[in-house]
């Protein structure tokens, strides 16, 4: 079948504004569900799971959260990990303080406490704009490496800020194998998408473009820019927060303050950027192409490397990956600055006039 | 013309304005009927646009006040002015760059949206109609301004003269009481500013909305306005109908004796 | 009244460096609005060359004296930051001009990565020694003056003086010589200095090459402090604030706001930190300059700038 929207047309305005206008897309994205929640278990073995999967859907959540607020609201922030630990924190203790809450109730809170705290740490955004801000943002990740290193209340008295959670289950639900946690991940993944869809094509979402784009227009136009900052704040850290307790509680089980440290935070930026800001696909490419990007120079540098009869040490692995990673960013800042999620779009605006290229 | 001229509705007393040592504004006071076309003229740095700009509260005046429908303010703010029904366009066109055309006009009914942040990522009910009754207005600023055919193009990729038209539909869109424009005609052709006149002409006379016109084309301030404010140097040198500024000696020496 | 002073000064020596560091931030961002946040990476990368330069020589070369050898081994460390730069222009900035800052900044990560891999791949990963003959002991001033007098730290005021020094020659060449002037033309408006046909990729070669040296005097002196360590990379982190609360194109700003940091960090630590427990120093400083921004968001000598529209 081709892929055109010929013969497609929108008898409504509200038909016009779904959130895939062209048929073919609609099938795609439904058959990419369906394997996704029925044919993935039953190919993919532990290994991919737990190595590749699974971190990709977190991170992907994350990405979402973080591409909300620089992608659609043009705030830079070098703070994200900052709002994932705050979010696993908070998770932890309402989960190991509160009697017999439920772990749902327990992520959305870690996630709404980092909203909270996004909100705090984006009041610098209402005076001061882009580097200035970026830099301001890691205040955040600074502050937040401190306090779960250093106040004991917060990780339950654990040294070194190290905590675990075992036995988690939802409803009768057990969530212990690679598969459950997958799919579990991948629920969230899902309702979360949809909502980051839903507000970035309604009043919401185009009052973070428009300050993003122009703030001193979405002024005069009556966008009050503290509202639209510090929204974008609070739902971007809603979502890092509740990726940070996915990430906490279901792939690492247990964790310290390292794991969200300000690494974290460039590793996010690196996604958004990559994939494409201001473009909810994008945060998916650009968290595939983290994820997988390391796990394939593992495989593929000793294997060069065996190739031309030299053996690679671990380090020097580690070294070269580096180098790769950080040659390859650069790589595709300048062949694509908008990120996988133009070329994808490009891709498809020359399928919908293929064969007949202008 | 069906319309008439109103009571003052926007008045401006002794207002200063200056940044750092560049004086802007010195102590510049006009008013702006309801209904009426105010032009205001004026050679390149004379103040025009600071003068739109203190109106709508993008600039702070340093004194002076503005009075609008009655109410005293030594200075307005950007959200107070457009909920007080005040829109405008800007000289170096201010769209949302990232956004298509659609969205920018949807950005102009932002104060009349109603439904919340949840339920619009619920997409619920309330947001759901709200959406569509909002796009229902919209589509028909875009049917009044004649832009059908670039609806879903983004405004980054359209030729200047489109944004500039665009940049008006963004400010209609909000349904103004009064709409300042800043040289909506700079850099037009001569058919593009034929449009434009005409645009300006339908919404005061359909709508009835209050029009502050910064304009350079003389031939055009002169044929559309009702009266015109002569600003030089940040000084008021000329107001009244546009017959009695062509003849006043002053503004001949100053504004048309100069080139711009 | 004597430690108060004793945590003063050592809080000023301190934070002399980061006023270094922060004028290798402000003058890349100055020339090409690049914000680097390699400037780390370049630390750690000078460190790492020098150390193990000033190892390998006496072999390479059979140089006995120890001052000879840290010379040559200062000299190629320095030719070797101008190498880095010269590729920093030709390989990355060149084909990123025009692009956000957000887009550049990410850039300089990457350029980060790769410094630290190929540092670390050429020049190994181990903790190294840079002995340049630094004094250890501290010692006591103004006995006359104080009960018990000052106790400071020799070592830190010598890296303190030699950091003035540098930051004192970089603000005369900025403001003396014609490529300093060129430099500031560049920065007020890249088209128009372009126009005037000042050689914009010339400029910023030069600027990195400058940044490229602030980054390896800072390494010696870390270095031979703390020993030569991946952590010195993050180091730069901590000159951030610094530049935030100066202005991102203010030299004067990098200066004294280097100093403010240094003390304000010092103060916190000895004064505040027993009450909150330790290591505050690094957010204390981010606090510091959010709330200072939150004042004063241009900066320390920013001006105001209001948008026109
Ligand atoms: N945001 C601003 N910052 C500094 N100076 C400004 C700003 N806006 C306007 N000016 C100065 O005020 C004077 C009047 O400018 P403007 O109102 O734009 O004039 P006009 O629109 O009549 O050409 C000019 O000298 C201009 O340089
Ligand atoms: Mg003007």
């Amino acid at each position: 079948m081709l892929y055109r929207e010929n013969g497609q047309f929108k008898t409504s305005y509200a038909a016009d504004q779904q959130i895939f206008p062209i048929a073919q897309d609609r099938w795609a994205i439904v058959g990419i569900l369906v394997f996704a929640f029925i044919g993935v278990p039953l190919l993919v073995d532990e290994y991919l799971f737990r190595a590749i999967l699974i971190p990709f859907l977190i991170l992907s959540l994350a990405a979402l959260g973080v591409n909300i607020l620089v992608g659609f609201c043009g705030q830079i922030t070098l703070g994200a990990g900052a709002f994932m630990a705050v979010g696993a924190y908070a998770a932890y203790n309402f989960h190991i303080r509160v009697d017999g809450i439920p772990l749902l109730v327990s992520f959305l809170l870690g996630g709404l406490t980092s909203a909270a705290v996004g909100i705090f740490f984006g009041i610098p955004s209402l005076r001061v704009r882009g580097l200035y801000l970026a830099v301001a943002t890691l205040a955040a990740q600074f502050f937040t490496d401190w306090v779960f290193l250093r106040v004991p209340w917060f990780t339950d008295n654990a040294s070194s800020g190290s905590v675990s959670v075992s036995n988690l289950q939802v409803l009768a639900w057990q969530i212990d194998a690679p598969v459950d946690k997958y799919l579990f991940c991948l629920a969230f993944l899902v309702v979360f998408a949809l909502l980051a869809k839903n507000m970035t094509r309604s009043a919401i979402g185009r009052q973070w473009m428009a300050i993003r784009d122009m703030d001193v227009a979405a002024e005069v136009i009556g966008i009050r820019p503290l509202f639209a900052k510090l929204s974008a704040f609070a739902v971007s850290s809603f979502f890092v927060g509740t990726a940070g307790a996915l990430w906490g509680f279901i792939h690492l089980a247990s964790w310290e303050p390292a794991a969200f440290s300000v690494d974290r935070s460039f590793q996010l930026l690196f996604m958004v950027i990559i994939g494409g800001l201001g473009s909810i696909m994008g945060s998916f490419f650009g968290a595939a192409f983290i994820v997988i990007l390391p796990i394939a120079l593992n495989q593929f540098l000793p294997a060069l490397g065996g190739l031309f009869g030299v053996t690679i040490s671990t380090a020097g692995i580690s070294h070269a990956e580096l180098i790769i990673f950080g040659a390859l960013i650069i790589f595709f800042l300048i062949k694509e600055p908008h990120g996988i999620a133009r070329l994808w779009s490009t891709g498809k605006e020359k399928l919908r006039l293929w064969p007949f290229p202008h | 013309m069906s319309r008439q001229i109103g009571e003052v509705i926007l008045d401006l007393k002794n207002v200063s304005l200056a940044f750092g040592g560049v004086k802007a504004l010195t102590d510049i006071s006009f008013d702006v009927r309801e209904h009426e076309i105010r032009a205001i003229i004026g050679p390149n740095g004379a103040g025009k646009s600071s003068m739109l700009n203190v109106i709508n509260g993008v600039y702070r005046p340093q004194q002076g006040e503005i009075i609008l429908r009655g109410q005293h303010f030594s200075k307005m703010n950007p959200f107070k002015a457009a909920k007080a029904g005040i829109s405008r366009t800007f000289q170096n066109i201010a769209l949302f760059k990232g956004m298509n055309v659609i969205d920018n006009l949807m950005t102009g009914r932002n104060l009349k949206i109603r439904s919340n942040l949840i339920q619009q990522a619920f997409w619920w009910g309330p947001a759901r109609r709200e959406e569509l009754a909002h796009r229902a207005k919209v589509e028909q600023v875009i049917d009044f301004l004649e832009i059908q055919h670039i609806r879903k193009t983004p405004v980054g990729r359209l030729p200047y003269g489109l944004q500039k038209r665009v940049d008006l539909g963004r400010a209609l869109a909000m349904e103004p009481s009064i709409l300042l424009l800043d040289e909506p005609m700079a850099g037009m052709n001569v058919e593009e500013k034929q449009d434009m006149c005409r645009f300006i002409l339908d919404v005061n006379d359909q709508f009835g909305t209050t029009i502050v016109l910064i304009e350079h084309d003389m031939a055009v301030v002169m044929d559309i306005s009702d009266r015109v404010v002569v600003l030089d140097y940040g000084r008021k040198i000329g107001d009244g109908d546009p017959d009695e500024v062509r003849a006043s000696p002053e503004v001949i020496s100053a504004y048309l004796g100069a080139s711009h | 009244m004597g430690f108060f002073l004793e945590t003063l000064i050592g809080g000023l020596m301190a934070g002399m460096l980061y006023s270094l560091v922060a004028l290798g931030f402000v003058l890349i961002f100055k020339a090409s609005g690049v914000f680097n946040f390699a400037q780390g990476a370049m630390v750690l990368f000078a460190a790492l060359a020098m150390a193990r330069f000033s190892a390998w020589i006496p072999q390479w070369l059979g140089i006995d004296s120890r001052f000879l050898a840290n010379t040559v081994a200062f000299l190629l460390a320095g030719a070797l930051m101008f190498v880095v730069a010269w590729l920093i222009e030709r390989l990355v900035l060149r084909h990123l001009v025009n692009q956000e800052g957000a887009t550049l900044l990410m850039a300089t990560l990457g350029i980060a990565y790769v410094l630290e891999g190929v540092g670390t791949s050429v020049f190994g990963s181990d903790i190294y020694k840079i002995d340049v003959g630094m004094p250890k002991e501290p010692v006591m001033i103004l006995e006359g003056a104080f009960e018990g007098g000052l106790l400071i730290n020799k070592e830190d005021f010598v890296a303190a003086l030699i950091a003035g020094v540098l930051v004192g020659l970089l603000a005369l060449f900025f403001q003396k010589t014609s490529t300093g002037r060129a430099l500031r033309a560049v920065a007020d408006d890249h088209q128009a200095a372009q126009s005037i046909g000042i050689p914009l990729n010339r400029i910023w070669v030069i600027v990195w090459c400058v940044a490229g040296v602030v980054a390896l005097v800072a390494g010696v002196i870390w270095g031979s402090k703390l020993g030569v360590q991946f952590s010195l990379a993050t180091v730069a982190l901590r000159g951030l604030p610094v530049v935030i609360l100066g202005g991102l194109t203010s030299i004067p700003g990098a200066i004294i706001g280097g100093l403010i940091i240094g003390v304000g960090e010092k103060l916190s630590e000895v004064y505040l930190g027993p009450m909150i427990g330790g290591g505050i120093e690094i957010w204390f400083a981010y606090q510091l300059a959010l709330v200072f921004l939150l004042f004063r968001p241009q900066g320390l000598f920013g001006e105001k700038i209001i948008d026109r529209v």
